[in-house]
């Protein structure tokens, strides 16, 4: 592990720590499902079966893209997000396996 | 990347027009809309061998007046042959698919609010190698949201015709009749990523959109303010019941009278008919045979019509994206997705609207399993049943004050009952044959728009005429084999007393099978003859037992007393709860899944629930009763 993503993954903690983000989120990538409403990540990649993977990347879901979540279903799931001009319902057992890395931090230059 | 050289193959006789060409786009692109804006009326529903998928043929005149075949083909984001419609899609313009030539050209529709994700197929479908037309649909929308794109640029980058149209406004249509006519002489080859991954040809997409300087228009304003209101958290559940009540009402309260007057109308112009015959076998034919027959299939229409008028009001305005999202906890429970909630509902109504209705779950898995589960809820055709059978057995007590009744009851039971099994059939189809693991609740959202009525006539039309040509088919024949069942041998060229006729003989023939449930020969005749309709069995036995059960239904029930013991009476009940005995359900269900293997699978497991169940009755109440 490189010393820039460790800084990185600190200061991650620090902001988690500040803004009461919950603390297992230490890795480099979160999860889509650990966002919340309002804020926006970056697609790192899809945790999944190659179909599903190929059609959520068919709406948008690309590694690199900006994803955002755009609103939360009656009682929390299915949340909806937005991905460039498409919004997409999806459930949070499936939005737990998309990586994505907030806004801020993004993997590589966007 | 890898990219390569796509040439377009010469055409011998390129100066003539194309004669049969296939459109194609992703969901959402108004695809659908444009293609009824292009052949209207004049198109006909096919399905393609051993697929579910249907398309759509239709007809159209080019500039110089030839007409063209545009085929429809299923809404596909990609042309990935791992999903079905998408392989069909591949097959088709790969002129591969049986029953269909290869297309002289395709057009590709897309949405052009979304063009960054939705040129990844136009991309794709260029590289097989078609004279191919772009459309940017949706243009209306583009320039009202701030959003544009250099067509002429776009049309230089991927070396094919591209325009702008409106299929709602109907806005740079004649680009289409241009092409059809092949004005266009065959442009030059054409580079294209297409052995790329999805990730390189979306970014091939991302720069042929900046290179003809693509501007992606804002997301309207009134999609979000509705949006606050639909997804709210409290506001968002209570207009979701109000307008789920207001479907059911609609079915219920409308569909059921039109029913009845069509029916009443059907039955009064089959006695006129028939006092123009002379009496004998022929009148029977034409009056019981085929006019009861046309009369079965054609009693569906108003139930179907309006369930798909209501559908595609929810649908095109894009509330049915939102009910989905909404319903989709419940349904998840029971291993289904918020999809299927609508198709559901109005199974209360009648089986045979609920299965069409299935159409609008993209999820293959999650639609068939719908389309099992749907005939075990309580549908209109048991009430008759129940009614009479809970009549004449259950003496009417209060059991909670004046709130409800031991007659209310049971009625409730039975619904309760129905529910149940089509659950417990969910989780047992979801855990096995049909485990969806290719197929998670993933939803686009579309903005909101107003429903046009063009479109929703031609839904109309549309699946009106599918259910009458290959539903009613189906329906008819079984209404006849109903027919001569009941009218031979035949005794000095009459037919014969209902006892002596072939009917009859089954219901001899089958008793032994269902006396273990405590009913005789004679409710084996009304099972069989239940099949036309349910509530077909209550005229039957009182045929059978020389009453006029529409006039005497009092002695019908004093006869059934003396028919049944109260244990067969729980059975009938729990028999017909379960029971698929509706040809109308089986021959939809047949059109909808495009093979007999779901409808026989359905028919042998609900007649084996339904036997099984009935069985336990009554033993259980007949040890009770004892």
């Amino acid at each position: 592990m490189g010393k820039g993503v460790r800084i990185e993954m600190e200061l991650k903690m620090i902001f988690n720590f500040i803004f009461g983000r919950k603390q297992y989120r230490h890795h480099n990538s979160d999860a889509l499902a650990d966002l919340r409403v309002g804020e926006r990540a970056i697609v790192q990649d899809l945790e999944l079966d190659h179909p599903i993977a190929e059609h959520l990347m068919n709406l948008g879901f690309v590694p690199g893209l900006e994803v955002s979540v755009e609103r939360s279903g009656p009682g929390g799931d299915p949340r909806v997000y937005r991905v460039e001009g498409t919004e997409v319902a999806i459930r949070r057992e499936l939005s737990r396996h998309i990586h994505v890395s907030l806004v801020g931090a993004p993997a590589f230059g966007d | 990347m890898t990219c390569h050289t796509v040439a377009r193959p010469q055409d011998e006789n390129a100066a003539s027009s194309f004669r049969t060409v296939a459109v194609v786009g992703p969901p959402n692109s108004g695809k659908t809309t444009l293609y009824n804006r292009l052949t209207g009326l004049r198109q006909k529903v096919g399905n393609f061998p051993g697929v579910t998928v249907e398309h759509h043929i239709g007809y159209v005149r080019n500039a110089d007046g030839e007409e063209v075949a545009l085929v429809d083909l299923p809404g596909i984001y990609s042309l990935n042959p791992k999903s079905e419609d998408e392989r069909v899609a591949v097959d088709v313009l790969n002129g591969v698919m049986p029953g269909m030539a290869r297309p002289d050209a395709v057009i590709v529709v897309l949405n052009a609010n979304n063009l960054h994700t939705h040129l990844v197929l136009a991309g794709r479908v260029i590289a097989l190698g078609l004279p191919t037309l772009v459309l940017l649909n949706m243009a209306d929308e583009l320039h009202k949201q701030n959003g544009g794109v250099d067509v002429l640029a776009m049309a230089h980058e991927l070396k094919t015709p591209v325009a702008l149209v409106s299929a709602t406004t109907g806005q740079g249509l004649e680009a289409v009749t241009n092409f059809l006519s092949a004005a266009t002489p065959a442009p030059e080859p054409l580079e294209l990523p297409v052995v790329g991954s999805t990730r390189s040809v979306r970014e091939w997409a991302v720069r042929v959109g900046e290179n003809s300087s693509y501007r992606r228009p804002a997301t309207p304003v009134w999609t979000k303010r509705l949006d606050d209101v639909f997804l709210h958290r409290f506001w968002g559940p209570l207009i979701f019941v109000v307008v789920v009540v207001a479907v059911f009402q609609m079915i219920f309260a409308a569909g059921k009278p039109l029913q009845d007057i069509l029916q009443t109308f059907l039955d009064s112009t089959g006695t006129w008919v028939g006092q123009m015959l002379p009496d004998g076998l022929l009148r029977s034919l034409v009056i019981n045979g085929v006019w009861k027959g046309v009369g079965s299939v054609v009693v569906f229409l108003p139930q179907i019509l309006l369930l798909f008028l209501v559908i595609g009001i929810l649908e095109d305005s894009g509330y049915l994206a939102r009910a989905a999202v909404i319903a989709d906890r419940t349904m998840s429970r029971v291993g289904l997705n918020g999809k299927s909630f609508i198709p559901l509902l109005s199974a209360y109504a009648c089986a045979v609207p609920a299965i069409m209705a299935t159409r609008t779950i993209e999820s293959k898995r999650d639609r068939i399993a719908t389309i099992l589960i749907a005939p075990f809820m309580t549908c209109s055709a048991r009430l008759p049943v129940y009614t009479m059978v809970i009549a004449a057995f259950i003496p009417s007590r209060a059991l909670l004050g004046p709130f409800l009744s031991t007659r209310a009851a049971a009625m409730l039971g039975l619904y309760v009952l129905g529910f149940l099994m089509a659950i417990l059939t969910a989780a047992i189809l979801k855990s096995t044959v049909l485990k969806s693991k290719d197929a998670p609740f993933i939803l686009e959202m579309p903005p909101y728009r107003w429903p046009t009525a063009a479109s929703l006539a031609l839904r109309l039309v549309d699946r009106g005429k599918a259910f009458l040509y290959r539903a009613g088919t189906v329906i008819m024949v079984v209404s006849l084999l109903l027919w001569a069942a009941t009218n031979f041998p035949m005794h000095n060229g009459q037919p014969p007393a209902i006892q002596d006729s072939v009917v009859a003989s089954l219901g001899h023939a089958i008793e032994p099978v269902i006396r273990p449930l405590g009913f005789d020969w004679k409710i084996g005749v009304g099972l069989v003859t239940s099949l036309a309709a349910r509530e077909v069995i209550i005229a039957t036995l009182g045929t059978l037992n020389g009453i006029d059960a529409e006039v005497h239904s009092f002695d019908l029930q004093r006869a059934l007393q003396h028919e049944l013991s109260l244990a067969g009476a729980v059975a009938l009940l729990v028999f017909f709860a379960f029971a698929m005995q509706c040809m109308s359900t089986l021959a939809v269900v047949r059109r909808e899944t495009n093979s007999w293997k779901w409808p026989a699978a359905q028919f042998a497991y609900m007649t084996i629930v339904a036997y099984v169940s009935a069985f336990a009755a009554y033993r259980i109440v007949e040890h009770f009763t004892r």
